[in-house]
């Protein structure tokens, strides 16, 4: 489906199956960055000239696709970031500036990106709390003592796990307590309601969405947003500075400090019209059914272990019997198939599984069937070619 | 070249020296976070200097556990001084082939383990 959208992918030379660490670009979103510096580039909400103004036009109505696009409540909800990263942090401190005492609780789950766990434990070590991990493949009846937080993601980026976010949410917002949702590997597959959802805080990256590397967005409530302090300081995010004391600027630009990745915001807007012209539903069902293919063909393989759920998002982790996971991405890529092998930026979840790695191929709505036959075909190479009969 | 050539597979599914000495000079671990390959490297060291045995134990991808292989044979007879100084490049000469930035770290595991040999284990 809409593979001729995609420069990248036109002589069919690779079957790319890494779109769980990022997706591919279509032209539409190429032209539309190329477009702005080509013509219109200038810094945004400072001149007062013509590039700037259009400039600044077209940054903020990114804001406007994005918010529609998640349906966020108010356009100011949405703040643009580096990324998920960068998203997960800044929340990290505001929030953890705001709410944490310590002795106080931050409850995570197991399956987590290193993304949705490092940035909490360094607020976690700044504030004295504690975090606590629950098993998202279980029933979550109670938050522990004292939890003040709750981060999870929305689908695990190793094994494609769909948690249970909307329980999650519920439970936490009868005690109160806010909710932040890693959406990483879901806001690229599924029609997204944060009003629907109900999360407090949402982040996402837009190089998983066929947008651009080096920025995605926060989603905040606007309720939340207008408590936390800023996290980073510097020019757009104020209001009046003196020598000694600063006064903020409203939300959103209270967390975009510095000059943003405005070509980005650009390419991440025109990435977002392009999938919704599309259908999100469309893009899930497309997804859904050559994910089926993948796993159905994966399981016609005696030497193939599959880990995770039964039930997985456009991922599967996987390894090869005898061999290492590096050596069958790289047999892999000589059959011109590209997958990720490694920890997936979640080591323990790996030791979850007792391995110290994994392949994983993870499909996007532009892969058909032909791409899983490669990677079949490759798979078959790398066990006769590599199995050692021992290990 | 085909990084999966012939000595190269043959080096991953019956290396040398497999096994730590029982009375090593030095020994030390080193592993990959990225992809978890793990290798301890273990030398015996002559009165004169000179490495006369060699023995590695770990789990590794077939670039690593062949540059193990390798090398464990290579250094042997060398001084400890020209063990602790060998460079990437002895490496990649003996693997014979090109690696990208990736996978380069799988094929310097094994010579991290030698040249950092003598440091504490903490280090």
């Amino acid at each position: 489906m809409r593979r001729n959208d995609f420069p990248i992918l036109q002589d069919g030379a690779v079957a790319y199956l890494d779109n769980a660490a990022t997706s591919q670009k279509p032209a539409a979103v190429l032209e539309a960055m190329e477009q702005f510096y080509r013509t219109t580039n200038a810094n945004v909400h400072r001149g007062l000239y013509h590039w700037s103004e259009t400039a600044t036009a077209h940054y903020e109505q990114a804001r406007d696709t994005v918010q529609q696009f998640i349906n966020a409540q108010h356009r100011e909800e949405i703040i643009f970031t580096s990324g998920t990263t960068a998203a997960i942090n800044t929340i990290a401190y505001a929030l953890g500036k705001l709410v944490l005492q310590p002795g106080d609780v931050i409850l995570l789950s197991q399956v987590e990106h290193h993304s949705n766990l490092v940035p909490w434990q360094l607020v976690a070590e700044q504030y004295r709390a504690k975090l606590e991990f629950f098993d998202p493949t279980q029933p979550l009846n109670q938050l522990p003592p004292k939890t003040k937080l709750v981060s999870l993601a929305h689908i695990a980026n190793s094994s494609g796990l769909i948690l249970p976010i909307q329980s999650v949410i519920a439970l936490a917002h009868q005690a109160g307590v806010p909710v932040v949702v890693d959406a990483a590997q879901s806001v690229p597959h599924m029609p997204i309601d944060v009003q629907q959802l109900d999360c407090d805080f949402l982040a996402f990256s837009a190089h998983k969405l066929c947008g651009p590397t080096g920025v995605g967005v926060l989603y905040g409530k606007r309720v939340w947003l207008e408590k936390m302090s800023p996290v980073f300081g510097g020019g757009d995010m104020i209001r009046t500075v003196t020598l000694q004391h600063s006064t903020y600027a409203d939300l959103p630009h209270k967390f975009e400090a510095g000059t943003p990745n405005i070509a980005g915001v650009i390419g991440l807007g025109a990435a977002v019209q392009y999938l919704t012209s599309i259908g999100m539903t469309k893009i899930q069902e497309a997804t859904s059914a050559v994910h089926s293919y993948l796993v159905a063909q994966l399981k016609t393989l005696d030497f193939i272990t599959l880990y995770g759920p039964e039930e997985r998002s456009s991922i599967v982790s996987f390894n090869v019997r005898g061999v290492h996971a590096h050596d069958v991405a790289a047999v892999l890529d000589q059959h011109g198939v590209a997958v990720r092998a490694g920890h997936h930026c979640a080591m323990p979840v790996m030791e979850q599984w007792g391995v110290p790695a994994t392949v994983r191929a993870s499909v996007y709505f532009y892969n058909d069937e032909s791409d899983i036959d490669k990677l079949i075909v490759g798979l078959k190479h790398a066990y006769g070619s590599l199995s050692r009969p021992n290990s | 070249m085909d990084p999966y050539h012939a000595q190269i597979l043959e080096h991953y599914r019956d290396p040398l020296n497999f096994g730590l000495l029982e009375q090593p000079t030095y020994q030390r671990e080193e592993w990959n976070p990225t992809c978890g390959d793990k290798f301890t490297f273990s030398i015996h060291v002559t009165t004169h200097g000179i490495v006369d045995q060699v023995g590695f134990s770990g789990e590794g991808c077939a670039i690593s556990t062949a540059a193990a292989s390798l090398l464990s044979e290579a250094i042997k007879g060398k001084t400890l001084a020209a063990a602790l100084e060998l460079q990437p490049a002895f490496v990649l000469d003996l693997l014979g082939i090109d690696l990208g930035p990736t996978r380069l770290k799988c094929a310097l595991l094994p010579l991290q383990a030698i040249t950092r040999i003598t440091l504490p284990a903490s280090s």
